[in-house]
């Protein structure tokens, strides 16, 4: 058996010393009724059969066509450096770090991380990481009602579908009430916000860009929920932050957001990071982990997990959530993204992007019947409207090798001719005119 | 001491490489406001690409791991995890696979074989559980709690069942009442017996109408198989309450007793815990929800399906359903692994390991029984879980027998958990260590225990040969000196 380093001597050697005749004695506390005969699955493959089905099934995936789809989840960069270090065995065979003396490699990697997130968000304190953006946009809605004891969100559709469709799923039986409100010519439409926030909403949910790609200063909004004594959640694409004013310096209070593009595979879905950032006042209401700094017995610098007390390993049904695991090894990833892209290359890889999108949407709205949807600057992702149903449109793109971006009527009824485009650093202007010329030929 | 990656930025160096911009590109000019822009970039580190790679490595190695260390830490199942599995992983067709491909054509056509480890996976952990059906969307084994919980929720909610509450023994872990609050429940918790199982008179006495569901860990944190499961589930449904199965200790019955024979209507696993996927540092996990048939229409959406003609399609028109747990199909990178694992382990793999599991912490149980006291002293599964009540009262606390063991080179046991036990060592050794290892880590405690009775004193200044002695929590909490 694989991984079963018993002999059978020692088996014999280690039930005599159990004073048990044979290994089923330390199973006689289960039901005999209820014993297994026998799981009905196949006998175990070797090392080499394992791979080759895998590696055969790994065949049968589209990942070789050219992306322009996002969504919220970006096909990045990642450089090599994040790998190599990440699939470090004492990073990832270790676990949560209860014994902090043996395990300030994980705790240090955390607070850098944590601070990371602060400097990008500008904020004051961030956790060690959620799941993904979606729940930790739900969290953060949490926060919120904690904060305030309201229990009314303010919802912009500009945020993704994909995370205000995981807000129901999770406040289905708690008592939240949510009001959305529709984005006017593709951004958020502040005469209808304001009116939608009163003395019963605990926070106003935003996105930056928004799930159109229209990119926003929430400045305003923060300012008029403060005034109602409600909180501004923005929920944000970290790679924009390169470039775009930071949800700190719009006035923001609970920052979230989808960390993949922080040198993540894009991986079918998963494991991604949800990072989660709040002004220093919300720190005691914060879920999840959280690494602090402090000092041993002899003064030196060392990291712990902190203010624990919030967490459900204490306070069991009052916790602030439920979450114990989160992503650690992912928000490793990000670090160590971050560390190499630096200050000088996360903002040349925003720029990037911003200049590539905008070539791309010129060379795309120059397509006859296409025209680029009016609306605010993007960054790196973009509305089209195109002469035909986006879906079908897009169905034709991929025997030309392309996942030309997301039909937006999937989400948005009434939007069925919209395509919603994302272009990266990793995208050449010459794919972008091979995308461009396939359009107008399946037109 | 280890400067932070922040403290070693020199302006204007640079750690990676980007491609330039065409001549057409770079014409290309940005129209954005400047009101929409940062005055600077973030003030990320500005270092090398060695600097990064020095700095990260030499944290690794100020960490415990299952590759560099025994690591019993008890509930967490830290088993070896296969390379074979990340080799997997990293493979380009999963890697480099946007998750909303199967949006682009009809079907999923695009990404049959993401789909088809989906469905593999979901059918294996059915048939390993004893239950219908699984989704694999939640990320953790909390996320899949509140999953779980979320379920019975629906159920009751569609069969207009007023329920108010959960109940909880009081060995559960700390997720579990955490879950059932975040999900709308109240929580009542019921004590444990003298043999280390729930108490069915009091269990009785909280069991009314208005109970949801009774979430269980079996074997519970105690180590100890539930003897009274069955009536506790008769009782269960006898009220219409759902028995909930949380999987962390899954690993002692593999193969040997499925939870949904026990009577268990919802489960979550850790797959990370019980399939070797890695821990990752703290994640990421995976939790997947299984249930019986009652309760499969609940699932989240989508749920993979296979068509008669052998393709996988995913099925978004599910009107019972609780809706989208996850942006899509849970953590399939995580997922992935453990396909991979269950293809190698195979039956008999999967039953020989839980023998393996719990054969070795009986082993220990009865190596060290003499030196520590056992709260519960009955055969135990795969973990063991000892009082250090003996040795607290020469002055030695389960948290310095942790200390001294990293000195001696072991990742200390759980402590302090279950909460019913004051001074737990809760041992989990798994399957992969081999008698050897366990050898040496029954001599280090039980040279522990000696110097516990002959010299207390020395104690205080364990752990001396980590980077760090004993951290100052307080003084963490106080200054909440949170990032730099």
């Amino acid at each position: 058996m694989p991984f079963l380093p018993h002999t059978d001597a020692q088996r014999a050697e280690m039930l005599a010393a159990c004073g048990v005749r044979q290994v089923s004695d330390l199973f006689a506390d289960i039901p005999p009724a209820c014993r297994t005969d026998g799981l009905r699955m196949p006998e175990g493959l070797s090392e080499i059969e394992v791979y080759e089905r895998l590696h055969r099934l790994s065949h049968r995936n589209a990942h070789e066509l050219t992306c322009f789809l996002g969504g919220g989840f970006y096909d990045h960069f990642i450089p090599a450096a994040v790998d190599a270090l990440a699939s470090r065995g004492e990073f990832f065979t270790a676990y949560t770090p209860y014994q902090p003396e043996a395990s300030q490699g994980t705790l240090q990697a955390i607070f850098e991380y944590q601070s990371a997130i602060c400097r990008l968000t500008k904020m004051d304190v961030a956790n060690a990481s959620m799941y993904d953006g979606g729940t930790a946009l739900f969290e953060a809605a949490m926060m919120a009602i904690r904060a305030t004891g309201r229990n009314r969100i303010v919802l912009d559709t500009g945020v993704s579908p994909i995370y205000r469709r995981m807000l129901e799923c999770y406040t289905r039986n708690l008592a939240i009430e949510f009001e959305e409100v529709a984005v006017a010519h593709g951004q958020s439409d502040r005469r209808r916000l304001a009116a939608a926030m009163d003395d019963r909403t605990a926070a106003v949910i935003l996105q930056n860009p928004n799930f159109f790609g229209a990119v926003d200063d929430f400045g305003d909004i923060a300012a008029a929920a403060r005034e109602r004594g409600c909180l501004t959640i923005v929920s944000a694409y970290p790679v924009a932050l390169g470039l775009l004013k930071a949800p700190g310096d719009m006035g923001a209070d609970v920052v979230t957001g989808e960390g993949q593009s922080l040198g993540l595979p894009l991986s079918f879905g998963g494991p991604y990071l949800g990072f989660l950032a709040a002004r220093l006042a919300l720190v005691r209401k914060m879920p999840g982990r959280i690494v602090g700094l402090t000092e041993d017995r002899r003064g030196r610098r060392g990291f712990v997990l902190t203010l624990q007390a919030r967490e459900q390993h204490i306070r069991r049904e009052k916790a602030m959530s439920n979450i114990c695991s989160n992503e650690a090894l992912c928000a490793l990833r990000a670090v160590i993204y971050l560390s190499l892209l630096g200050k000088g290359g996360l903002a040349e890889v925003a720029r990037l992007c911003a200049t590539k999108a905008e070539y791309a949407k010129q060379r795309l709205a120059a397509v006859p019947g296409v025209r680029v949807k009016r609306s605010a600057p993007t960054f790196n992702e973009f509305t089209l409207e195109l002469p035909a149903d986006a879906a079908e449109v897009v169905a034709k793109l991929v025997d030309k090798g392309i996942a030309a971006g997301f039909p937006l009527g999937r989400y948005y009824p009434g939007m069925e001719n919209y395509l919603l485009v994302a272009v990266t650093e990793k995208r050449t202007r010459a794919e972008i005119g091979h995308f461009a010329e396939a359009l107008e030929s399946v037109l | 001491m280890s400067e932070l990656i922040f403290e070693q930025s020199v302006p204007g160096r640079r750690g990676c490489s980007l491609p330039k911009l065409t001549p057409a590109e770079a014409a290309c000019h940005l129209r954005m406001p400047e009101k929409y822009m940062a005055a600077e970039p973030p003030d990320l580190p500005e270092v090398g690409e060695l600097d990064v790679v020095r700095h990260f490595t030499n944290l690794s190695r100020r960490n415990f791991s299952v590759d560099t260390h025994f690591y019993p830490l008890g509930s967490c199942t830290m088993k070896y995890n296969p390379r074979i599995c990340e080799k997997i992983a990293a493979l380009d067709g999963f890697a480099n696979l946007h998750p909303l491909l199967p949006q682009l054509r009809g079907g999923g056509m695009l990404t049959q074989g993401a789909l088809e480890v989906l469905y593999e996976t979901e059918r294996l952990l059915a048939e390993v559980c004893g239950m219908e059906a699984f989704s694999l969307q939640p990320m953790a084994g909390a996320h899949g709690e509140l999953a779980g919980i979320m379920l019975i929720a629906a159920y009751h909610r569609e069969r207009g069942n007023r329920r108010t509450k959960v109940i909880v023994p009081d060995t559960s872990h700390g997720t579990n009442p955490a879950s059932a609050a975040l999900a709308g429940y109240g929580v009542v918790t019921v004590p444990s017996n003298a043999q280390g199982g729930m108490d069915l008179e009091a269990f009785k006495a909280a069991l009314d109408d208005e109970t949801a569901a009774v979430m269980m860990t079996c074997p519970n944190t105690l180590g100890l198989f539930e003897r009274d499961i069955l009536e506790i589930a008769r009782l269960a449904h006898a009220r219409d309450a759902l028995l909930y199965y949380d999987g962390a200790n899954l690993n002692a019955l593999l193969g040997h007793c499925r939870p949904g024979d026990l009577g268990f209507d919802v489960v979550h696993l850790n797959l990370h815990k019980t399939f070797a996927t890695p821990h990752g540092g703290g994640g990421p996990g995976s939790g997947p929800v299984g249930v019986k048939a009652a309760l499969a229409p609940y699932l989240p959406t989508s749920i993979v399906v296979k068509r008669s003609d052998g393709t996988y399609a995913l099925e978004y028109d599910r009107p019972e359903s609780i809706g989208y747990l996850a942006p899509f199909y849970g953590n399939f990178g995580v997922i992935l692994r453990a396909y991979a694992y269950l293809l190698m382990m195979g039956r008999d793999g999967l039953t020989a390991a839980a023998e393996d599991a719990v054969l070795s912490a009986n082993y220990v149980r009865r190596r060290l029984q003499d030196r520590y006291d056992l709260p519960y002293d009955r055969v135990c599964m795969h973990e063991c879980v000892f009082d250090a009540g003996r040795q607290a009262a020469q002055g030695v606390r389960a948290i310095d027998i942790a200390k001294a063991l990293i000195d001696r080179g072991f990742h200390p046991p759980t402590v302090y958990f279950p909460l019913i036990v004051h001074e737990a060592l809760m041992i989990e050794p798994t399957e992969t260590e081999s008698k050897e290892d366990l050898d040496r880590f029954i001599a280090a405690l039980r040279e522990i225990a000696d110097l516990a009775a002959q010299n207390p004193a020395a104690f205080a200044d364990m752990p001396a040969t980590t980077p760090v002695t004993r951290l100052d929590e307080t003084k963490a909490a106080r200054d909440m000196k949170l990032r730099v």
